[in-house]
């Protein structure tokens, strides 16, 4: 499947969670917040959440600012 | 001297709010929190990049976090941002920031006032960041802002409190914390705003950019702590150059 993840069109295996894809990634999913198609998804959910063919994703995190 | 700073329904012994960003390296955050005796640190929201680490894992566990909407050019861009903050179950403190104008980042007070409207219905405690106007501070208060944050200068710029009347004027009218925010360079200006009557100051530039932000965190816990006693001990008169000198030492007995 194909999606756009952070604004980058990226391929994926069909099937794949958000848990899933974030392990992939090297993300550690304790200490991201996950938007897919415009609604956060709960961290709770991330293991029960497959991806879409289409989905766009946003994966974000704290960092530095002030 | 027990003075807390109730704001948001939270008790805070510290006045000194500091920031998390622009640090040689984030392994600094540690030491120069605890040398800040800061309760309140801001971060920002931020894509990940893969593997990106981010900051949370450099702040002491024990203190709050204040996320920032930065990078909000809009109302909702700041609404989405803080709900991206708030799911990542940090608590629900949000200082709003939008700022279309890249140059200067001076922040546009309508979309902030928008944003707080919706944020405070939300529930969220909302500390929006906005130029030192009268009109602003209010919408944004009446609006269900737990405090304003007028600026001292443009963010980054170590200027100092350049927009001091301006603040003066907030201070005078509004019965809500200012926080002084942004433009603060060096602990004596930070000793002015709480000598004037700000609730607090939050200092990230002046102390990330300092040759040792450890040594200058701790200069900074010092006069913001100055500060806010001289405000609560209340300065004595000041008198005009035409009133001339008054002796402290009495004018009797001189030995002559």
């Amino acid at each position: 499947m194909k999606l756009v993840i952070n604004g980058e069109q990226v391929s994926l295996d069909d099937g794949l969670t958000i848990d899933g894809m974030l392990h992939a990634r090297g993300n550690d999913p304790a200490v991201v917040v996950v938007e897919r198609n415009g609604d956060i998804v709960p961290a709770a959910a991330f293991a029960d959440t497959p991806l879409a063919d289409g989905d766009s994703i946003e994966i974000v995190h704290f960092v530095g600012g002030g | 001297m027990n003075d807390p700073f109730v704001l948001g329904g939270v008790t805070l012994r510290s006045r000194l709010f500091i920031g998390t960003g622009k640090y040689g390296s984030d392994s600094q955050i540690p030491a120069v929190a605890e040398a800040s005796g800061a309760e309140v640190i801001t971060v920002a929201m931020r894509r990940v990049d893969k593997g990106g680490e981010g900051i949370v894992s450099h702040i002491p566990k024990t203190m709050r976090l204040l996320p920032n909407t930065s990078g909000a050019r809009t109302a909702e861009e700041a609404v989405r941002l803080a709900r991206l903050a708030r799911a990542a179950g940090c608590g629900d403190w949000i200082k709003i920031e939008v700022i279309s104008d890249a140059r200067h980042l001076l922040p546009d007070g309508y979309e902030t006032a928008r944003a707080t409207e919706i944020l405070a219905r939300e529930g969220f405690t909302v500390l929006p960041y906005i130029n030192p106007d009268l009109y602003v501070a209010r919408a944004c208060l009446d609006a269900g802002a737990a405090a304003v944050m007028p600026l001292g200068a443009p963010i980054g710029t170590n200027r100092g409190l350049r927009t001091k009347e301006m603040i003066a004027i907030l201070l005078e009218e509004l019965d809500a914390p200012v926080i002084v925010d942004a433009g603060i360079g060096k602990p004596s200006e930070a000793c002015e705003a709480m000598e004037m009557g700000a609730a607090a100051c939050l200092v990230n530039t002046a102390i990330a950019s300092a040759a040792d932000p450890v040594r200058m965190a701790a200069a900074f816990r010092a006069a913001v702590e100055a500060g806010r006693n001289a405000w609560l001990a209340g300065p004595g008169a000041v008198r005009s150059v035409a009133e001339g000198a008054e002796a402290s030492s009495p004018l009797t007995g001189f030995l002559r």
